[in-house]
């Protein structure tokens, strides 16, 4: 039974998780790329790691925490701007091949030994390095606290402060998307999505609507890879394509084009993800499975299972939990 | 029908852009010059300690290799934090073609000569760490160099409580500990930076060049093998699959497991795993992709599908063979040398294997019936079908001759590359959409033209740039080709309007 | 009725002028667009009394095929102007050279003057000639009435950084909405307003492109077969309200394959064949122009374009067949 209490909780953990909102983050980015847009954008890692790398090393420069945010949201527009230019006038799945191409020139740089200096090459950069200012902005100062089962510090890594930024940071992106969104900014968006030439025929900058959407939702993506680096480190290879992967199944998930989408389908995700783990983990642990799927398997059949639910998803409700099926984000043609 | 063509704004804009990727690889040799210098320790003379073996198939070695043109030289030493050698610490260099040598450390650097040049990996064991100097936390206990003939590629490892703090970070108490590659590749990458430091150690010869000129085409030819499917189902079916880079990662690993783990010969167990990827192939077109055909799902849905897909094989690849790197033979490879190149017996087999399939596959192309229907359908599935063509037949045989390519590919680069992991596939998915680009999409040729393209920009490369750099050299490039010709080099521009 | 005072206009011209204004309903402003045509020589490239569009030398070649090669072309202010031809004729082709959707070997046009050469196909929209497209695009999972909205111009709204303002925005939105659902009823599209405009006919959603398009108070309409795929039923209406945008005064200038359609609604047809301008004139004596005639049917000589009887699918299938044959 406390086994069994013990899983509920994890799982109970993880929609409050900060890298739950960190996936959220990016993937309301993602959202008003592929949603509104229509923009395959499978370079949302590399924006996540480039905010990274801009907040941890503008911090590690001695800059104060809203600049370094700041900079690791520069990171991500410039990032946008260098990789839409060329490519939003070409086919669409040229930015897929662009952008997930770039991503990883963008991991490869960090994690090879030329930056070294500053983004720490393979092992990237530890925690300590880059967290003090924003432990600083912490108002809840030392001690515990415990609220329902779950037990946090009130400062730190792994604090209630980092729960309490990211989802605040992650609710305000949520409704300013939310506003531009509804407008009639966002409505020329879903023009673009259903057919770029028909909003051009009406006299619409298409190229600038397009790049507007690329780097609002790149800026997004970076502000989620610095939620994922405040509980954690910045390491380039944990943010690689299966994270652009994940994200996308987090967006598909809770619907695309919705506002919530994005948001509840990181904590369905998360919260599946580990209920699955660590189910199977008290599986193999206490009955005879274990003989036959050891513990060590259990992130590998977690991994396979994430690629069938994507898999599931993008067949059988594409438009996920939220989305409505008449209105679902991809295209017909 | 709308024609984005580039206007004049948008040429400068695309140039802008371009410019700005380009200069990054060639920023990199500056910061190396110094690099490179600042970190070479002399060479010295080294004693020769062979010592007792982990593993059957390493070899006890001769550790005072001296780089000249035709020997290249693998060093690995661990430093402390005061930059002092310590010796009697295990080091495992394991490389291409299954290259194996296992030595101690001495208070002198240990090098050992190695076949060829390429990519090798120094290993050192934790255990025989002394006890007071413990490799930090989250350092390696691997580095990766890259050897070249005429030099020599060290791998340094630091230890100890305050490991390896670089002067920048010095206020860290546990810094990585792979500074060491900083010296380890200025053999190869102080090519065409200043001719500071040993000369010996840098030296640029036009042997080394062709030498890796023949590296090129190996990786080349086999990537051509693998990515020749992947044009064929998107010139086919219009997707871009991005589950192709497991089903070549697949090939290696059944490979492994069939040859390796379950000791069959390398023909049976080869043949076996070709057979089991087609299969694959037969059974996710019949499972999956002709049902959403049938469907009428539109090509995105089915790319994302296909990205599930890859998800799910890459975790099971790692379910089969695990998340270490395994090596398919087990016996330390035979060099060959052919016309100034030397490469181990099997890459040779293995680039032959590779042309004449795809002489095979030019043949079926253009020759039998149900080759020309392939390209038929290619041009225009809709007249095919009305020619009396089943598009759907074409598009299964396409499945398994993809998938069952792919797989010996992902066989034979395990052969000749001498290793496998589960990342292999989505190492090289990449490069794959990067040679078919650059040979033109859907174009049946492309794919050949554009992997040995690839192929030889990664491996010259690294004459340019750091080796850790060499993949991403390829990927710049696909940007640009995307940018500058869409169409790719065999491409035909579409007719628009 | 307006005298004929041209020097090479034949009887016949004058005959066509009141075959259409017998046709159609004639209003003032009609009357005097026929009168203005009907000083105006008949032959390719003629100079109009009032062109709104003059184009010159304007190429278009797709590898070693010239799709399009048109010497000069003025199109007359307030008029509807056909533009006929047989298949890759480059008509299409030439249409989005003239709204910017694709870039010429060379040439130049212009717009009441100003020169349209080389702008974006936005701001060819955005000064007043807007288009619509053959294979119509309705933005499906959009609502018409979000569709309509879209193409509201100077809409503060669509500046992202005013658009999470609603205040800044609210009220043009509401005169839009205004504006958009009179023209919906117009269209009789309005009780269909919060529908997703995929769920419409074909022949609606013809309508709702060209409701669209109206939305942006365009000088120059130009329609790419408006008639394509739609409902018999429907033709009817729709040629009325290119009728209607004309009498209004504005320009129209269209694509269509349906001869009966140009013959009945348009001042002034200009025939296209391989890329060239081949004849101009009013419809009916462009239409038994030999020029046009050998262009266009190739073998069928003896056939009447404005003949009723082409409208007949099973006549026009054997022409096709023919013309495959051939």
């Amino acid at each position: 039974m406390d086994e069994f209490n013990r899983i509920l909780e994890q799982t109970l953990a993880e929609f409050i998780a900060p890298t739950t909102a960190a996936y959220a983050m990016a993937a309301i980015g993602l959202n008003l790329h592929f949603g509104y847009t229509g923009l395959l954008n499978m370079g949302q890692a590399g924006f996540m790691l480039l905010g990274a790398y801009g907040f941890g090393i503008a911090t590690m420069a001695g800059l104060p925490f809203p600049v370094a945010i700041l900079v690791a949201l520069a990171a991500g527009t410039v990032f946008a701007l260098i990789l839409g230019m060329p490519t939003l006038q070409l086919r669409g799945d040229y930015l897929a091949i662009v952008t997930i191409s770039a991503a990883e020139i963008i991991r490869w740089i960090g994690r090879s030994t030329w930056l070294q200096e500053w983004t720490g090459g393979a092992s990237g950069l530890q925690g300590r390095d880059y967290k003090d200012s924003f432990h600083a902005t912490s108002p809840l100062g030392d001690g515990r606290m415990a609220l329902g089962p779950l037990e946090y510090i009130n400062t730190g890594s792994d604090s209630w402060w980092t729960r309490i930024f990211a989802w605040g940071l992650v609710a305000l992106v949520l409704l300013f998307v939310w506003l531009i969104t509804r407008s009639p900014w966002g409505r020329v968006l879903k023009g673009i999505r259903e057919d770029e030439d028909a909003v051009r025929a009406l006299g619409k900058n298409v190229y600038a609507y397009k790049m507007q959407a690329l780097v609002l939702g790149g800026a997004i993506g970076a502000l989620g890879g610095v939620l994922y680096a405040l509980p954690l480190a910045i390491a380039p290879d944990a943010m690689s394509r299966t994270m652009t992967f994940f994200v996308w199944t987090v967006m598909l998930l809770g619907g695309a084009a919705t506002v919530f989408g994005p948001v509840l389908g990181s904590m369905v995700f998360f919260a599946a993800y580990m209920l699955m783990r660590t189910g199977m983990r008290a599986v193999a642990d206490n009955t005879g499975i274990g003989d036959v799927i050891t513990t060590s398997n259990v992130e590998q059949i977690g991994g396979m299972l994430v690629g069938v639910t994507l898999m599931l998803l993008v067949i059988f409700r594409p438009q996920g939990i939220l989305g409505n099926k008449r209105e679902l984000a991809f295209n017909a043609h | 029908m709308t024609a984005d063509r580039p206007t004049r704004a948008t040429v400068l804009r695309r140039t802008a852009a371009a410019l700005a990727i380009a200069l990054a690889p060639l920023a990199v040799a500056t910061p190396l010059a110094t690099a490179a210098t600042g970190t070479g320790t002399s060479t010295g003379v080294a004693t020769t300690t062979a010592t007792g073996v982990p593993t059957t198939t390493t070899s006890d070695v001769a550790t005072d290799c001296k780089p000249d043109d035709t020997t290249a030289c693998v060093a690995a030493f661990v430093l402390t934090d005061e930059n002092e050698r310590i010796p009697d610490v295990a080091v495992t260099i394991t490389g291409p073609d299954g290259f194996s040598a296992a030595f101690t450390t001495s208070s002198e650097v240990q090098a050992v000569a190695v076949p060829t040049s390429g990519q090798y990996t120094a290993t050192i064991d934790p255990t025989t760490l002394p006890a007071d100097q413990p490799l930090p936390e989250g350092a390696p206990a691997e580095l990766e160099v890259t050897a070249q003939t005429g030099g020599v590629a060290r791998a340094a490892f630091r230890v100890g409580a305050d490991a390896a703090a670089p002067p920048a970070q010095s206020e860290t108490s546990s810094a990585p500990a792979d500074d060491g590659q900083e010296a380890a590749t200025d053999a190869g990458d102080g090519v065409g930076a200043a001719p500071e430091g040993d000369a010996s150690e840098r030296s640029f010869s036009w042997g080394q060049v062709w030498q890796q000129i023949g590296s090129g085409l190996r990786f080349g030819l086999l990537l051509a093998l693998a990515s020749i499917g992947l044009n064929l189902i998107f010139g086919t079916t219009g997707l871009s699959n991005f589950a192709h880079g497991e089903q070549f990662a697949l090939g290696g690993a059944l490979g492994y497991l069939t040859i390796n783990t379950m000791g069959m010969s390398i023909w049976l167990g080869g043949l076996l795993t070709i057979a089991v990827c087609a299969l694959t192939g037969l059974a996710q077109d019949a499972g999956i992709w002709r049902p959403l055909r049938r469907r009428g799902t539109p090509i995105m849905q089915m790319m994302i599908v296909s990205i599930g897909l890859s998800i799910a094989l890459q975790f099971f690849i790692q379910f089969l063979i695990g998340g270490g790197t395994e090596r398919i033979l087990t016996s330390n490879p035979r060099p060959w040398t052919l016309l100034g190149i030397t490469l181990s017996a099997a890459s040779w087999i293995s680039m032959g294997v590779a042309v004449v399939c795809m002489v095979a596959v030019a043949w079926f192309l253009t020759r039998t019936r149900i080759g020309r229907a392939t390209r038929a359908v290619s041009d225009n599935p809709a007249l095919a079908a009305a020619t009396g063509i089943d598009p759907d037949k074409i598009v299964r045989i396409v499945w398994v001759v993809a998938t069952g390519f792919a797989a010996l590919a992902g066989l034979m680069w395990g052969i000749s590359f001498g290793a496998v992991n589960w990342q292999l596939g989505v190492q090289l998915l990449l490069l794959m959409f990067a040679a078919v680009t650059l040979g033109g999409l859907g174009t049946a040729f492309g794919a050949l033209v554009g992997s040995i393209l690839i192929g030889l920009v990664v491996e010259l490369s690294n004459l340019f740039i750091q080796s850790d750099l060499r993949y991403a050299s390829a990927l710049v490039i696909l940007i640009l080709v995307l940018l500058f010709r869409p169409q790719g080099i065999l491409g035909r521009r579409e007719r628009i309007g | 009725m307006p005298t004929d005072e041209s020097i090479t206009t034949t009887p016949e011209s004058v005959a066509d002028t009141a075959a259409a204004a017998a046709v159609a309903p004639v209003t003032t402003h009609h009357q005097q667009v026929l009168a203005k045509l009907a000083t105006v020589d008949h032959v390719p490239g003629a100079a109009k009394p009032d062109a709104i569009i003059t184009a010159d030398h304007v190429t278009r070649r797709f590898g070693g095929m010239t799709a399009v090669d048109v010497d000069h072309l003025e199109v007359q202010e307030g008029a509807i102007t056909a533009l006929i031809g047989p298949n890759g004729a480059g008509k299409t082709t030439f249409f989005n050279l003239l709204t910017g959707f694709d870039r010429p070997n060379q040439g130049s046009w212009t717009f009441q003057g100003r020169s349209l050469s080389g702008k974006s196909a936005a701001a060819v929209a955005k000064i007043g000639v807007v288009r619509t497209f053959q294979l119509t695009k309705a933005l499906s999972r959009l609502t018409v009435l979000q569709n309509m909205l879209l193409a509201s111009t100077h809409n503060p709204g669509e500046n992202l950084w005013l658009s999470w303002l609603p205040f800044t925005w609210q009220k043009h939105e509401k005169a839009a909405t205004e504006k958009a659902m009179e023209i919906l009823a117009r269209f009789k599209l309005d009780t269909k307003a919060s529908d997703f405009a995929g769920s419409l006919s074909g022949g609606q959603r013809k309508l709702l492109e060209m409701a669209r398009a109206l939305m942006t108070d365009p000088t120059v309409i130009m329609l790419d077969e408006p008639m394509a795929g739609v409902n018999p039923a429907l033709v009817q209406s729709l040629l009325g309200h290119i009728q209607a945008l004309r009498d209004e005064g504005m320009t129209v200038l269209f694509v269509e394959h349906d001869m009966h359609a140009v013959r009945h609604i348009s001042d002034w047809v200009v025939v296209m064949a391989e890329g060239r301008i081949v004849a101009e004139g009013p419809p009916a004596s462009v239409m038994r122009d030999q020029a046009v005639v050998d262009a266009y049917l190739g073998a069928h000589h003896d056939t009447d374009l404005g003949d009723d009887s082409l409208l007949d699918p099973k006549i026009l299938a054997r022409l096709e067949a023919e013309e495959e044959k051939r």
